[in-house]
């Protein structure tokens, strides 16, 4: 680092300025204010909504800084490229230096090092130093690594090291990092998020993919909805949604199956997954109609855009469309029948049904009220059609980062040295001192229960 | 017939009787009084688990069938659990018995008001569509170990940022464990609790693209776990790579666990996906 800061060019400054980690700090930080923003001004909606919630003033201050898509707004993905770069250039820095460690030509242990540590255990007992050394080297094989020897001016040291690859742990975290943004990237330039709605019965292969923006996308396969069920608990609340599923190549049938939420399909990249239902249309429906004259109610089975007969001769009525919110001077009734009568004198007056308000009809002041005796539900179904070709990428990121985590968390470079001296000719000495690139707490920890194993053992 | 709730109610108690015990100890300075309040705390960590265990068996008798994680009732019980098995191991572990003392208060509160807060409905109620699905217990469990972990390292700030630092103060602050243990323990349990917490987002992002088809939305609760992530992840670089320790990480830890709590019950007040817990 000393080398190229004493070579001040402008490409170095830039060079050191992303390769510090207080940059990395600032990042971070400013990342995490920043999406704060975005849980408190709900994203993408309508021009309407900001304008009339936050005003005038605000609103344009949202266009400008892209706030109400702020997670796709320059400046975040700004950051975004930042952090990056800022971990490239970091690692590139570092990870010579890491590796001359993690594969030295040859591993060397200075003894010095050991004996400034302030923490050691220390134990005595009268077993003839060979004896010790030729005990130790076996057992410190075993619980840690490979032992070297060494005869010091004192008596001999034995050392033994693990963990060393686990210094690689750190940029495995930070390359998962970047497989993260990566496979983002490549989502968001080669995928797409659409939606379509099937009714029942019928095949489409257009997706749409934003909502109200009027942007297609056709397929080069087509869907049917067969059918669509929904269940639901006692308590009234869904208990699960089924679609069965036709998936259709140049109109022939290459594939039928049920997608439930959390059992998408998936086919040629392309998954489609369970997201919303609704009501599409009625099927057998029966009318009721009652006289106002004589009182009487009449049945009628009938199909939508089929005349029927009306009774008492008052002509005929047209069933024409099932709305799944009808909107009736200013307010939504929700689900409703539409229909027109055509009177003998051939005047057409619609007739609108409500399911939630029965008796709407009355208040027309026809001769006849309409209602909706009994009717089927005929379902749509409504599928979110995704692909997403940085998926894998995305998931090579995320057990990456599992792995590194728990590499640089719970696991060190570990040096052992056991001193073993018999300076008065009776009672040897044997220190054990460590050394760790991390964790000193848990060294020490660990430190101690091997000097007391190694108690134990002498005898 | 004792059922789930009542069980989980006596719970409280226990629990409660434990904090009293680490309050007494250190206010007594009777190390006694600590040994006694682990063993209560045992005892309130073995009901704590099998209310539980209880709870799943009665949703499968009702015919739901489903683990006990679904609402904030449930989150808040096992929020609970998980701290006492990682305090409960933390004290094992380090052989530290004072340190109950901020951890303890914790579990006693969180299940407390999962039980007295008339907000907080404790009836077992069917999973809505969304939620059936395996990734649901493992998203749960992990993301509740990890935000144990930063509970337990809250707590710890707390005591660090209490303890004089004049070592000729003999009042009762001083009779905390050592500065360097305190702050050793906060930066073991922020480890912890960041890998549980970056598991947990990952198995929700796994789950999300299962069941919606994309592994990241930024809906209020997601961006809220990033958000803490991040905050810890400038922690640990903080300490890692630059040296802080001591207050400036108390600090720090106590900044993370404000998200951890936002992200838990504040983000309830926002609209978006995760409202259930
Ligand atoms: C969130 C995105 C992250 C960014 C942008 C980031 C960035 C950086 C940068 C620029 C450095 C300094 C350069 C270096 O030493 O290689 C660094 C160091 C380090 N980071 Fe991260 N990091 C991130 C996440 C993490 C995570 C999740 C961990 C936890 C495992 C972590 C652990 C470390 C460690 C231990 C070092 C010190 C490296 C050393 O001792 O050589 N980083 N990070």
């Amino acid at each position: 680092m000393n080398k190229k800061a004493s070579n001040q060019g402008p490409l170095n400054r830039v060079w050191m300025f992303f390769c510090s980690v207080k940059l990395t700090v600032v990042i971070l930080l400013s990342l995490a204010f920043t999406s704060v923003i975005g849980t408190l001004i709900p994203q993408n909606a309508s021009g309407a909504f900001y304008l009339q919630k936050y005003g005038q003033g605000w609103n344009e201050v949202f266009k400008a800084l892209d706030i109400v898509d702020m997670y796709n707004a320059w400046w975040f993905l700004l950051l975004l490229g930042l952090l990056v770069v800022n971990i490239v250039v970091c690692s590139i820095e570092r990870l010579g230096y890491t590796w001359k460690i993690i594969f030295p030509k040859k591993v060397v242990f200075r003894l010095e090092r050991f004996q400034r540590l302030k923490h050691k255990e220390t134990f005595s007992c009268d077993n003839s130093p060979d004896d010790l050394v030729s005990r130790y080297e076996v057992f410190l094989k075993k619980r840690v690594g490979k032992v070297t020897r060494e005869t010091t001016d004192t008596g001999t040291a034995l050392f033994a090291e693990t963990g060393r690859w686990t210094r690689i742990g750190v940029y495995v975290v930070h390359l998962s990092i970047i497989l993260l943004l990566v496979g983002a990237v490549l989502g968001s330039l080669w995928g797409f998020k659409g939606h379509v709605s099937i009714p029942e019965g019928q095949t489409t292969d257009v997706v749409e993919l934003k909502q109200g923006a009027h942007e297609h996308l056709t397929l080069d396969f087509s869907i049917r909805c067969n059918t669509f069920d929904v269940s639901f608990y006692d308590t009234g609340a869904p208990n699960e949604f089924k679609s069965n599923i036709t998936l259709l190549e140049k109109g022939e049938e290459v594939l039928t199956c049920d997608i439930l939420v959390n059992h998408p399909l998936r086919y040629k990249g392309i998954s489609l997954y369970q997201s919303n239902y609704g009501t599409a249309s009625a099927k057998n429906v029966t009318l009721a109609i009652t006289s106002r004259g004589s009182g009487m109610v009449y049945q009628k089975l009938l199909e939508f855009n089929q005349p029927v007969d009306l009774p008492e001769n008052r002509g005929q009525f047209i069933m024409e469309r099932f709305a799944s919110g009808y909107n009736f001077r200013g307010h939504n009734l929700g689900e409703a029948f539409v229909g027109k009568v055509i009177s003998p004198d051939t005047t057409e007056t619609s007739v609108i049904i409500p399911l939630k308000f029965p008796t709407f009809d009355k208040m027309r002041g026809g001769q006849l009220i309409f209602a909706v005796e009994n009717f089927e539900k005929q379902y749509y179904t409504g599928l979110q059609v995704n692909k997403d070709p940085g998926v894998w990428c995305v998931y090579a990121g995320f057990i990456l980062m599992i792995i590194g985590c728990w590499v640089t968390f719970f696991m060190s470079h570990q040096s052992y040295c056991v001193e073993i001296r018999n300076p008065d000719g009776t009672n040897t000495l044997v220190e054990v001192s460590a050394i760790a690139n991390r964790n000193a707490q848990s060294l020490k920890l660990k430190t101690a229960r091997l000097a007391s194993t190694m108690k134990e053992l002498k005898s | 017939m004792m059922n789930s709730s009542m069980l989980l109610s006596i719970t409280t108690f226990v629990y409660a009787f434990a904090s009293v015990l680490y309050i007494g100890a250190w206010t007594f300075k009777k190390e006694i009084l600590a040994k006694l309040g682990m063993a209560v705390l045992v005892l309130g960590f073995a009901s704590n688990t099998a209310g539980i265990g209880l709870r799943w068996i009665e949703s499968y008798q009702m015919g739901y069938g489903h683990a006990p994680f679904s609402n904030m009732y449930e989150s808040l019980v096992f929020f609970s659990w998980t701290v006492a098995a990682l305090y409960i191991f933390v004290e094992f572990k380090y052989r530290e018995r004072i340190i109950g003392v901020f951890a303890t208060p914790l579990i006693f509160l969180a299940i407390a008001y999962a039980s007295l807060s008339p907000n907080i409905a404790d009836k077992i109620t069917p999973l809505i569509p969304a939620l059936k699905s395996n990734w649901l217990i493992g998203h749960v469990i992990t993301c509740f170990l990890g935000y144990a972990g930063f509970a337990v390292a809250f707590g710890f700030s707390i005591m660090y940022l209490v303890k004089p630092e004049n070592k000729d103060d003999h009042g009762l602050r001083s009779r905390l464990p050592s500065l360097a243990v305190i702050d050793e323990l906060t930066y073991q349990m922020v480890m912890f609790g960041f890998l549980f917490l970056t598991i947990g987002i990952i198995t929700g992002a796994v789950w999300a693209n299962s069941a919606w088809g994309t592994y990241w939305s930024w809906d209020p609760k997601e961006t809220w776990s990033l958000i803490t992530w991040l905050i810890y992840a400038t922690l640990l670089h903080l300490r890692m790579v630059r040296g802080w320790h001591g207050k400036q990480i108390a600090w720090v830890s106590i900044l993370g666990f404000m998200a951890v709590l936002f992200t838990y019950f504040g983000v309830n007040l926002l609209p978006g996906l995760h409202s259930y817990a």
